[in-house]
């Protein structure tokens, strides 16, 4: 473990004494303030606040200047290839990396991914992690004592599709205790990192499952402050996707940020 | 084949921070390695990540995207499978416990004439709840540089925090402030909420 001068450097459970009463009414108050702005004309947000308090962590690692604007140079007008060397075949299925079936509940989660103006975004990088039924990571920083999977790492990555479509098939993750504060507990979840034809549309984010009763306890879920914001992050149950005696299916799109660069008829690299 | 079924101004999906365990999953073989380090024209871009207490961050991962020598913008795939030889422009690479990134790469080139070159880089880390873009300037390029619209309309301590050092042995030296005094200009693009 490394220093950490914030409140998160609770060596243990113990350590992080803020009860989670705390931590609800300034997640509370925060979106009271801003509910009241909305009211009064203000524009709704639709992405996290970097500066957001009921996360300890992000007290001393958000920037407190407003970002430069800049338009995108020619560079950041492209984004990295990917292409079918990159990855193999069978990386988006989560549940066969091993000799063994994991354990938990099977389930397919897709969807496409669009940028802002509805375009798919086509043969782009998707990778994703996560914990695993139990909600343990295969990290060396995962302390939680959970049992490991020895058929799952939780560890996924795809190519998109002519049409934006992604697939992964694995387990549903659980939910796991962090050290925020005390009795702290992250809604399940799966980390989603995405590319898109521009690199100012790179983006990091988390899928959550519908229904999760830990979303409103949660500092780093509610740091999106707009409530419809929020739930663009959760997934939706979908029975088509379900397959007979077999598994759950979920269905999530994601939209990064409008491209600037002019469509252009360049789909002829892959 | 151009999409002609697009709708206008959909809604952007909200980001999340990195989390702390994507030690296991984003990281790859060679992924900090745009060219062989060691190789004729590699030259080591490296720097540290600070907090705002001035503390390294040992828990960040940064992506660089750049054109190459020439300024072309590359299109090749292979960058999680490098083949030692195809440059992809694009490199990941986590801190170290000091907060301690490098990568291997070269100078790139001006995109275009009088073009002053830069590196694209994106930054997340455990406890940052959005990614962050920012550009690495080259320090050689002072015509290009005084001339550059966008570093123009920054006062000039920001614009020297983003242009990088040259070392003796060629390397280039970029830190990452998140926040304080000496805080990083970040961008914000068109489109952009955050
Ligand atoms: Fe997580």
């Amino acid at each position: 473990m490394s220093p950490q001068p914030t409140s998160d450097t609770a060596k243990g459970p113990d350590d992080a004494a803020e009860s989670q009463a705390t931590l609800s009414k300034e997640i509370a108050d925060i979106e009271s303030a801003y509910t009241e702005d909305v009211d009064g004309g203000k524009k709704p947000e639709t992405q996290p606040r970097l500066d957001y308090r009921p996360y300890r962590s992000s007290i001393l690692r958000h920037p407190t200047k407003d970002p430069r604007h800049a338009d995108p140079e020619t560079i950041e007008l492209f984004s990295p290839a990917f292409g079918h060397r990159d990855i193999g075949t069978l990386e988006s299925d989560l549940t066969i990396q091993a000799d063994g079936e994991p354990i938990g509940e099977r389930i397919r989660v897709t969807g496409r991914v669009l940028d802002g103006q509805g375009r798919p975004v086509r043969n782009q990088l998707v990778e994703i992690w996560q914990a695993n039924s139990a909600g343990r990571y295969i990290h060396k920083r995962d302390q939680h004592p959970a049992p490991i999977d020895p058929n799952f790492t939780g560890v996924g990555r795809t190519l998109t599709g002519d049409d934006g479509s992604y697939s992964f098939t694995t387990i549903k993750p659980g939910p796991y205790p962090w050290k925020n504060h005390h009795n702290a507990w992250r809604p399940a979840h799966i980390h989603f990192s995405l590319f898109g034809s521009e690199f100012t549309q790179r983006m990091i984010t988390q899928m959550y499952f519908p229904g999760d009763p830990l979303f409103a306890l949660d500092p780093i879920y509610q740091s999106i402050t707009d409530r419809s914001a929020r739930d663009r992050l959760v997934a939706t149950y979908d029975h088509d996707i379900t397959e007979h005696e077999f598994l759950m299916g979920y269905r999530w799109d994601i939209v990064l940020t409008g491209a600037d660069r002019t469509w252009m008829e360049e789909e002829d690299d892959d | 084949m151009t999409d002609h079924t697009a709708t206008p101004d959909l809604t952007p999906t909200p980001g999340q921070t990195v989390g702390p365990f994507y030690g296991y999953a984003l990281p790859y073989d060679h992924d900090s390695e745009l060219v062989p380090p060691g190789s004729a024209r590699a030259v080591q871009l490296t720097g540290v990540v600070y907090d705002g207490a001035g503390v390294p961050v040992p828990d960040a991962i940064l992506e660089i995207w750049q054109p190459d020598e020439n300024g072309v913008v590359p299109r090749e795939t292979g960058s999680l499978r490098r083949n030692g030889f195809t440059f992809t422009g694009f490199g990941r690479a986590a801190v170290d416990p000091e907060g301690v990134f490098s990568f291997s790469t070269v100078d790139p080139g001006p995109t275009e004439a009088d073009k002053a070159p830069f590196i694209s880089v994106v930054v997340f880390a455990r406890g940052l709840l959005n990614r962050l873009f920012t550009r690495i300037y080259l320090p050689e390029h002072t015509e290009a540089l005084a001339a550059d619209p966008f570093l123009s309309s920054l006062d000039e301590a920001e614009r020297n925090r983003l242009i990088a050092t040259r070392g003796a042995d060629g390397s280039l030296r970029f830190d990452i402030r998140l926040q304080g005094e000496e805080e990083t200009p970040f961008l914000r693009f068109p489109g952009h909420e955050d």
